[in-house]
């Protein structure tokens, strides 16, 4: 009896639910969304590539991704290491070079890892010229090695380039791609769907009409054509944004579909006749009360639908139908697959996919996340 | 209460509906929804309206709001005119429903609240920006004005703590504070007309009594007129001045709430006193009105209450009756007061 006494004292006199009512709507999405431990881990994946490749990715790279060098072809990844040959510890992480030699039977260059040659990992150091934001030259880069060591942590393809750098600029084409297609895609879903749902009848009619005849389309051929009509004395700029719309053509569909069924159910909410009784016009009915309520799930189906843009920009530009070389994106690099001998005897140069694989992964991982923590009802 | 209460010049007419008659046109066919009914709404008043379900309340509320569900619904016939307080009149029937200055009667002139409090409030939006949303709607004040304003309504209202409660969404309210929301913002352009469309329906009756009295309390000190919906006869003695019973689409009787309740004439009026509990009347028992409401696509001819009347005669299943006033101000449409 005197315990419970005393754990009656003890109690907290605010009870806990009062202090949760006291939350707002942000923090309890926010709580909501950390507890999804997966959906944290992607979006700090999808944070960390976003910054090391879309914002700097000349910083991050050890190399200029463009340069080829003769001494260099297919170079299998060099690891950092902080055991040398005799098993002695090193503070500083360091790289072996390499002898090279040609192999005459099979007539190619053949590298043997020289543990005589050890060059240390510096960070920030200074290194190969590259244009910060496209623009201010610079030459520090994260990590680096005294010339004339090479850090090629990830090998290097059959020109001599560094397949590391390739990748960090490569993700800055592909990450982009999935943002301004699914951007475009926003904007064209929820207008056709917002004015195929209100409105209804014969617009709603010939919408969809275009929608089933644009879904009917087999993507490929579709997208095919559309960058095989593309002027080729384009700009890579001009052209990257060129292959966003061609992707967002097709992809505003589901969209349009999901978002005209949202409104279709919020036409009929009591507090859009509220809103009319109001004397609020189509005009602000739609902006103010019908899209804020599908905002969460349109912002859900973007997240959900950028890996269906990067995929789609690696398949296109895997056909070289899409960004071409010397402009690097995952798919221009995983051109290289299509080689058995890639496969075969330089597998490093499949790296690329795994990137893929890791950036659409997130994205699905804090698409998820997302669409569980904006959900009032979810526990 | 503080409020003075304003001096009201009497029967000042604002809205005057006559021979309203609303269809629905349906697959099945047509739907008589509202069948040739006229009254007036007058300034300061509460007109009741009382019915069963499908009686054509409703319909007849968001015929006077121009919110019929179109094309579906329409009004075929009759006028809607409405007198603002600046003067003139205006025939709401002949009015595009989509005009401005549709829009600027709805919200500004004639507000309506509904029965679900539920469901009625935008949830993406905090109570303040959706009362701050209508005040600026019709009239021209900047956000700070139109926040203070917010506060203010809700403050009459009777909600506590107004200028924390605006910042909440309508999901962190109950039933009761959510429907005094929704008249905080029907009431904040000033409204000359409120129509309630079964305000208090979904609430406790604890709720219902305070709401109502809030209610009564708010209209006298904004001096409006309210046409208040229901089914519910106790609500209509406690907040109307005139009644207007409907049956199937039409008017069957009306009258001031006090001969109403004194000296029903109709036998269906009749029939809905007797079959509601009374206190202090023990031993009693509830009648029933016997059978039930016929379908809108198969109506008797003559009058539409004659196949369930205790009281009918031949004539009654023929022809229609006409209205006949029987005290002044007592109206009834029956053969039986020829």
């Amino acid at each position: 009896m005197a315990d419970t006494a005393v754990n009656l004292e003890a109690s907290p006199a605010v009870p806990i639910d009062q202090e949760r009512s006291t939350l707002t709507q942000t923090e309890l999405i926010w709580r909501r969304f950390l507890r999804n431990r997966l959906a944290v881990i992607g979006g700090i994946i999808l944070i960390v590539f976003y910054i090391t490749m879309v914002c700097f990715p000349g910083f991050f790279s050890p190399h200029n991704h463009l340069i080829q060098r003769e001494d260099y072809i297919s170079v299998p990844p060099q690891l950092p290491r902080w055991f040398d040959e005799e098993g002695k510890f090193h503070w500083r992480p360091f790289v072996y070079g390499f002898t090279t030699e040609l192999d005459m039977e099979r007539f190619e260059w053949v590298h043997f890892v020289d543990t005589s040659q050890k060059y240390p990992i510096y960070f920030i150091a200074r290194g190969e010229e590259y244009k910060l934001f496209g623009f201010i030259p610079c030459n520090i880069h994260l990590l680096g090695v005294e010339p004339p060591g090479t850090l090629f942590l990830f090998g290097t393809d059959e020109l001599g380039r560094c397949l590391f750098s390739r990748i960090l600029h490569g993700g800055q084409i592909s990450l982009t791609v999935g943002l301004v297609g699914v951007i475009l895609t926003i904007i064209l879903g929820s207008i056709m769907g917002t004015i195929s749902g209100y409105y209804g009848g014969l617009i709603d009619n010939l919408i969809q009409r275009l929608v089933e005849l644009l879904m009917s389309f087999p993507d490929i051929p579709l997208w095919a054509a559309l960058s095989a009509a593309l002027p080729p004395e384009w700009s890579p700029a001009k052209r990257f944004f060129a292959i966003s719309a061609i992707l967002s053509l097709r992809n505003w569909t589901g969209l349009a579909r999901q978002v005209r069924a949202k409104i279709l159910a919020f036409r009929e909410e009591d507090y859009t006749l509220a809103a009319q009784a109001m004397g609020a016009s189509d005009r602000r009915i739609i902006l103010v009360h019908l899209l804020p309520n599908a905002a969460s799930h349109i912002i859900v189906v973007a997240t959900l639908s950028i890996p269906g843009m990067i995929l789609a920009e690696t398949a296109l530009s895997f056909l070289g139908l899409g960004i071409q070389p010397p402009v690097v994106s995952w798919g221009v690099l995983l051109q290289h697959a299509q080689e058995v001998a890639v496969v075969m005897d330089r597998p490093w140069l499949l790296l690329p996919g795994l990137f893929v694989v890791l950036a659409v992964l997130s994205f699905n991982f804090l698409g998820d996340g997302i669409r569980d923590a904006v959900d009032p009802y979810s526990n | 209460m503080a409020v003075q209460e304003r001096e009201l010049p009497a029967n000042e007419v604002l809205l005057e509906v006559k021979d309203l008659r609303t269809q629905f046109f349906t697959e099945q066919g047509v739907v008589k929804a509202v069948d040739g009914v006229s009254f007036t709404i007058k300034k300061g008043k509460v007109l009741g309206i009382v019915g069963e379900s499908g009686c054509g309340k409703s319909i007849t509320a968001l015929s006077i709001m121009r919110l019929l569900p179109e094309p579906r619904g329409k009004i075929v016939s009759g006028t809607i005119t409405f007198y603002p307080p600046e003067g003139g009149s205006v025939d709401i029937t002949r009015l595009d429903r989509h005009s401005a200055e549709m829009r600027r009667i709805r919200g500004r002139h004639i507000a309506m609240i509904f029965q679900e409090p539920m469901t009625s409030l935008n949830p993406v939006h905090t109570i303040g920006d959706q009362i701050i949303e209508a005040i600026q709607l019709h009239q021209d004040v900047d956000k700070e004005t139109a926040r203070k304003r917010a506060i203010e309504v809700l403050n009459q209202v009777d909600i506590p703590h107004p200028e924390r409660r605006i910042n909440e969404y309508p999901h962190q309210m109950s039933g009761g504070q959510r429907q005094r929301a929704m008249i905080a913002m029907a009431l904040s352009c000033y409204p000359s007309i409120l129509i309630a469309d079964e305000p208090t329906t979904a609430l406790d009756v604890t709720i219902q009594a305070k709401i109502l009295r809030n209610m009564r309390d708010l209209q006298r000190q904004y001096g409006m007129a309210i046409m208040l919906i229901t089914h519910d006869l106790g609500v209509i003695g406690q907040m109307a001045d005139e009644v207007l019973v409907m049956y199937v689409g039409r008017k069957v009787e009306q009258a001031d709430v006090r001969e109403l309740f004194l000296n029903p004439l109709h036998p269906y009026t009749q029939g809905l006193f007797r079959s509601i509990p009374l206190i202090g009347l023990k031993g009693k028992k509830l009648v029933p009105i016997a059978g039930s409401v016929p379908s809108p696509y198969n109506l008797p001819p003559g009058c539409y209450f004659a196949p369930r009347c205790p009281r009918a005669m031949d004539i009654c299943r023929q022809e229609a009756p006409a209205e006949y006033e029987v005290e002044p101000g007592h109206f009834v449409s029956c053969w039986l007061y020829k």
